[in-house]
């Protein structure tokens, strides 16, 4: 078995309204069951506390996002999951949770600049002046799912199954095409 | 356009986000039930010209089922809630009557 992993789109990049920038091997982990039931090994585990509705925590080089009312996807480097996925599944033994290393199952692609929202505006029916730094909102871009974590200010990161990566970076590079901008938000 | 309020996450969104689902508060007839029953429950839909509910699936955001409480002639929604529950719950009844005086619930296992 290889032993070399690659991300969906390696190096891929665009500059236009935005810089889009396909963020290599990023570590995932979903993790499903009760949040009560997670809380405890998580914290454990991380040291990250259970983020509220639909927000993010992070510490250093992990995040933990809210996915859903049993759901959460914790970001962390490629190399670490797999143990890291050992540890949370030995504390939730015997527990109703799921703990799954699905971080090459998904491509991400990292967006900055100042016109980031009005550019993912075109592809995700959100409005994206209610979604603050640190908040995470699931939606769709054109015809895919995408999860969309709001960083900073001028910073998002969209996470899509890897399968669609490439039509995910066509869709935001031809959405960020220079002359283009819809001039929708400040 | 409708724009539903997913009970489960909190998100409002138009309904591109969502899969409908059908009518809800279906009571099941199974193994044991009449015949004439077991079709009404498989294949008779009501299809109401104003209030209706209706599950749907928050299919692009947190993947939960729920239920929408709406008019199917202005499109209005007067509530969602979550799918764990087998009857309009009171205070959508009391949204539905202040905007439809004239609406009365359903008894629930009504063909």
């Amino acid at each position: 078995m290889s032993d070399t992993w690659a991300s969906a789109l390696p190096q891929a990049q665009f500059d236009g309204l935005i810089r889009i920038r396909e963020a290599g091997l990023c570590g995932m982990i979903t993790l499903r069951g009760d949040p009560a039931a997670l809380a405890g090994p998580l914290r454990a585990q991380t040291g990250l506390d259970m983020p509220a509705q639909r927000r993010i925590v992070s510490a250093g080089a992990l995040q933990l996002a809210w996915m859903s009312p049993d759901e959460l996807l914790l970001c962390l480097p490629h190399a670490e999951a797999p143990t890291m996925v050992a540890a949370l599944q030995t504390a939730l033994a015997g527990q109703f949770a799921t703990v799954a290393n699905v971080s090459d199952a998904r491509a991400v692609f990292d967006l900055s600049g100042p016109r980031v929202r009005d550019v993912l505006a075109k592809l995700c029916p959100v409005d994206f002046a209610t979604l603050q730094p640190g908040d995470i909102r699931r939606s769709r871009a054109a015809q895919v799912a995408a999860a969309i974590l709001s960083l900073e200010d001028d910073q998002f990161r969209i996470i899509c199954f890897r399968s669609v990566a490439g039509y995910m970076f066509d869709l935001l590079a031809g959405a960020a095409a220079p002359g283009s901008d819809p001039a929708l938000y400040p | 356009m409708l724009s539903l309020t997913c009970p489960c996450c909190g998100i409002t969104a138009e309904e591109t986000e969502f899969t409908p689902g059908g009518e809800a508060h279906l009571t099941r007839s199974g193994p044991g039930s009449s015949d004439s029953s077991y079709e009404a429950y498989m294949f008779q839909r009501k299809n109401p010209r104003g209030v209706h509910f209706e599950r749907w699936r928050h299919a692009y955001g947190c993947g939960k089922w729920f239920i929408a409480a709406r008019d199917t002639v202005t499109l209005e929604v007067f509530g969602t809630y979550p799918a764990q529950t087998t009857e309009p719950p009171a205070e959508i009844v009391t949204q539905i009557r202040a905007r439809r005086p004239d609406w009365t619930p359903e008894p629930q296992g009504a063909a």
